[in-house]
């Protein structure tokens, strides 16, 4: 059993939870992942780590409600614990050698893409972050991700907070201003990374992509995870979750992603339904 | 005098058309009456060849001859003596090609039921077991990496012999292929766990939810939590895929995935968080006891279900019982017949696949006939599911992060016959030092690394 140490709601939907777990956090860097199961029934999701502290033994996991299992967990408060925690899974990102940095995150995945941040930014890269979110409303992290920068640009899809427009449209934008970076690091809704990728080839700048397939072992036991990069069949949870962005056949790995979305709706209704039958009986 | 009768007492079975829809055991289980009638078959052989089929060396006519006088208690005692997990093996190892290919009965009739007289005393032994009293201890660390049948088998050796031994195993439950490969209806996971706990109960610690070669390394075993051996028993869990085109469309799986979905997740049960796809038409692809467990488990799950395979039923690698019983169940058989392309509509869901016929030519390396394509005879199917049941090797995690332990082409340890690798204090055994094989030889190559690893430490002590 895993306890959380704390719980903070970083907006609506968003979640962040420390979780003592020592021997993770002994070995944690950033863009690695983790596994993790609410309660004895429950399915193992994948969540990469959002930061780390080797001294106090603690993990961080930043996830939204999207379905059934981040519903149970975001049910769960400080004390309580979880069943199962297992990592750090997957290899670390690579930030060795890189100078100039432009780090994108679009919704959740910002929340990954800060650690990977504040590694470049403390290494001496020049670090430009761009973070993109549908509306104000949604908006986490801003100022950590601002601290974490050289320069940072917030965009929402309706303009309510930062700019109005996509994160491509930024990168777009600084790029022909005459903006050269080493790489770009995108981390976010797979269309966003996709989108990412095709303007960066058009520009010719390396582009790393962090994947979050379906899984359920993390160890290369399965396969689920099979994604093909490069024309190869790869597994994201050993050969990656990082890929070079321009190999990843995003439109198989969409198809995917979307096999269980009825199952998964269903789950995630039972799930609602039971907790709000349990709000109304405390 | 011994009973001469040609044939076996038969082990009660759900019926085929019952048990083709539920996940419960297969086979029920001798009474008392029926394993003293059983046990009288044996003609207790003084050169006991069965015993010399049985990887693990248990004194067979021995146990058999207790159980014919009715001292169960006793047969348990003779079991337990070489082997770690009878439930287990009584029912998952094939007897067929070991102890029962041996017995003399089996010359003119049947040989003596001795997979089924194994399980009849270790389940009525599991019935009323009193937890053994924990060994007195030795004061020696020994960590053991997986818990399958390998890992399970040294563990409870070296507890009995005092050492404080800990387990770590990378999934949630403990119990390896026993609890994420093989079936509820072949295995019940009640059995494995009372093993498990059994252990427990020895003394020994079991550390779920920690990947050796990612939470810690072999190295910071003996460097920071001062083990004093590592035994590797990390199975083959790696999958193979056919790399043929479609491979990763929706509805198709490794037997792997497949098997883990429904069996140690538990997607077979109606409310489970764990979802598993059928569809109505389900190729596997692959011959052995993986492929039939995978075409039974989706049998269940209610689908129509074509097991393909490139040779002939003469050369297939399941188990006889288990061919057998998935017929029974009815599941179809395509032989001199693979998959070598498997298309999808527009959403990327499968929706047939192409076949190519075969036929059987020259003998290969495995001295088995090697199937030759045939050209032009491709042909398509409707299908829903495809799972892929070709084989696995062993993980290269564990490999990949320890200084100094070699590994073949395959990705297989490399050990002596004593599980002793290249790397000092470190031994292997199982599947993942052979590649995918049984159950009773990993448990048999944990048990000699046991010893191996007992001598090494007294010798250094």
């Amino acid at each position: 059993m895993f306890r959380i140490i704390s719980k903070t709601a970083l907006c609506d939907a968003v979640i962040k939870m420390e979780i003592e777990a020592p021997l993770v956090a002994r070995k944690a860097e950033a863009g690695q992942f983790i596994i993790l199961r609410v309660n004895d029934d429950g399915e193992r999701i994948p969540l990469t780590i959002a930061d780390f502290d080797r001294e106090s033994g603690s993990v961080t996991i930043i996830f939204q409600t999207v379905g059934a299992t981040t519903r149970l967990l975001a049910a769960k408060n400080a004390g309580e614990y979880i069943s199962d925690f297992v990592g750090p899974l997957g290899k670390a990102t690579e930030t060795e050698g890189l100078r100039k940095v432009a780090v994108i995150g679009g919704g959740v995945g910002s929340a990954i893409a800060l650690p990977i941040a504040k590694k470049l930014h403390k290494s001496g890269a020049t670090v430009h972050s761009i973070v993109g979110f549908r509306s104000e409303s949604l908006v986490i992290l801003r100022d950590e991700f601002a601290s974490a920068s050289d320069a940072f640009f917030l965009m929402t899809d309706d303009g309510s907070a930062g700019e109005k427009g996509l994160v491509t449209d930024k990168l777009r934008a600084l790029t022909e201003s005459g903006e050269k970076y080493d790489e770009v690091i995108a981390i976010g809704p797979l269309m966003m990374m996709k989108f990412v990728c095709k303007l960066t080839k058009e520009f010719g700048i390396k582009t790393v992509v962090s994947m979050n397939p379906i899984m359920i072992d993390g160890t290369g036991m399965c396969g689920g995870c099979r994604l093909t990069v490069g024309g190869k069949t790869v597994f994201a949870c050993v050969d990656g979750p990082d890929f070079d962005g321009h190999l990843v056949d995003f439109d198989e790995v969409i198809k995917r992603n979307s096999m269980y979305r009825d199952f998964e709706k269903r789950c995630d209704e039972k799930v609602c339904n039971l907790l709000k039958r349990g709000e109304d009986n405390g | 005098m011994a009973d001469m009768s040609q044939k076996q007492n038969r082990m009660a079975e759900q019926e085929p058309n019952v048990r083709n829809k539920n996940f419960s055991e297969v086979a029920l289980g001798y009474t008392e009456e029926q394993a003293i009638a059983e046990a009288r078959r044996c003609l207790g052989c003084k050169t006991k060849p069965c015993t010399h089929g049985c990887p693990v060396g248990i004194d067979i006519p021995s146990f058999i001859a207790n159980v014919a006088q009715g001292n169960f208690d006793g047969a348990y005692e003779v079991i337990s003596r070489s082997s770690s997990l009878p439930a287990v093996c009584g029912r998952v190892c094939p007897q067929e090609t070991q102890c029962e290919q041996h017995c003399v009965r089996g010359a003119k009739g049947e040989p003596v039921a001795i997979g089924k007289l194994e399980r009849f005393v270790a389940d009525r032994h599991a019935e009323k077991a009193e937890s053994a009293p924990v060994p007195a201890s030795n004061g020696h660390k020994v960590a053991v990496v997986g818990s399958g049948p390998a890992g399970l088998s040294c563990a409870g050796t070296l507890a009995k012999m005092g050492y404080k031994v800990t387990v770590f195993e990378a999934l949630h439950t403990a119990g390896g292929v026993l609890v994420y490969g093989i079936p509820e209806f072949r295995l019940p996971k009640s059995i494995v766990r009372k093993e498990t706990d059994g252990l427990r109960a020895l003394g020994v610690e079991i550390m779920t939810n920690t990947v050796i070669g990612k939470t810690l390394t072999v190295d910071e075993l003996f460097d920071d939590f001062g083990f004093e051996a590592v035994f590797i028993g990390s199975g083959a869990g790696l999958p193979r895929f056919m790399n043929i085109p479609g491979e990763n469309l929706k509805g198709v799986y490794s037997a792997n995935e497949f098997l883990t979905r429904i069996n140690l997740m538990g997607a077979y049960k109606s409310d489970s968080a764990t979802p598993v796809f059928t569809g109505k038409r389900v190729f596997v692809s692959g011959g052995g006891n993986v492929a039939m467990d995978a075409a039974r488990c989706a049998k269940r799950l209610g689908a129509e279900v074509t097991i393909v395979y490139r040779r002939t039923e003469n050369e297939l690698p399941a188990r006889k019982e288990e061919v057998h019983h998935a017929k029974e169940e009815g599941i179809d058989f395509l032989m001199l017949c693979t998959p070598v392309a498997i298309s999808g509509d527009e959403d990327g869901d499968v929706c047939s696949v192409t076949l190519q016929k075969m036929r059987l030519g020259e003998p290969d390396k495995s001295g088995r006939a090697s199937p030759v394509p045939i050209e032009g005879s491709e042909y398509s199917l409707p299908a829903d599911c495809v799972i892929i049941a070709i084989g696995t090797s062993p993980n290269p995690m564990i490999k990949n992060t320890t200084k100094s332990l070699e590994t073949d082409r395959r990705g297989c340890i490399v050990a002596d016959e004593n599980g002793k690798t290249t790397r000092e204090g470190v031994f292997a055994g199982g599947d993942a030092v052979t590649g995918a094989a049984t159950v009773i030889l990993a448990m048999g190559a944990g048990k000699t690394a046991a010893h191996a690893i007992d001598e090494y430490i007294k010798s250094k002590s």
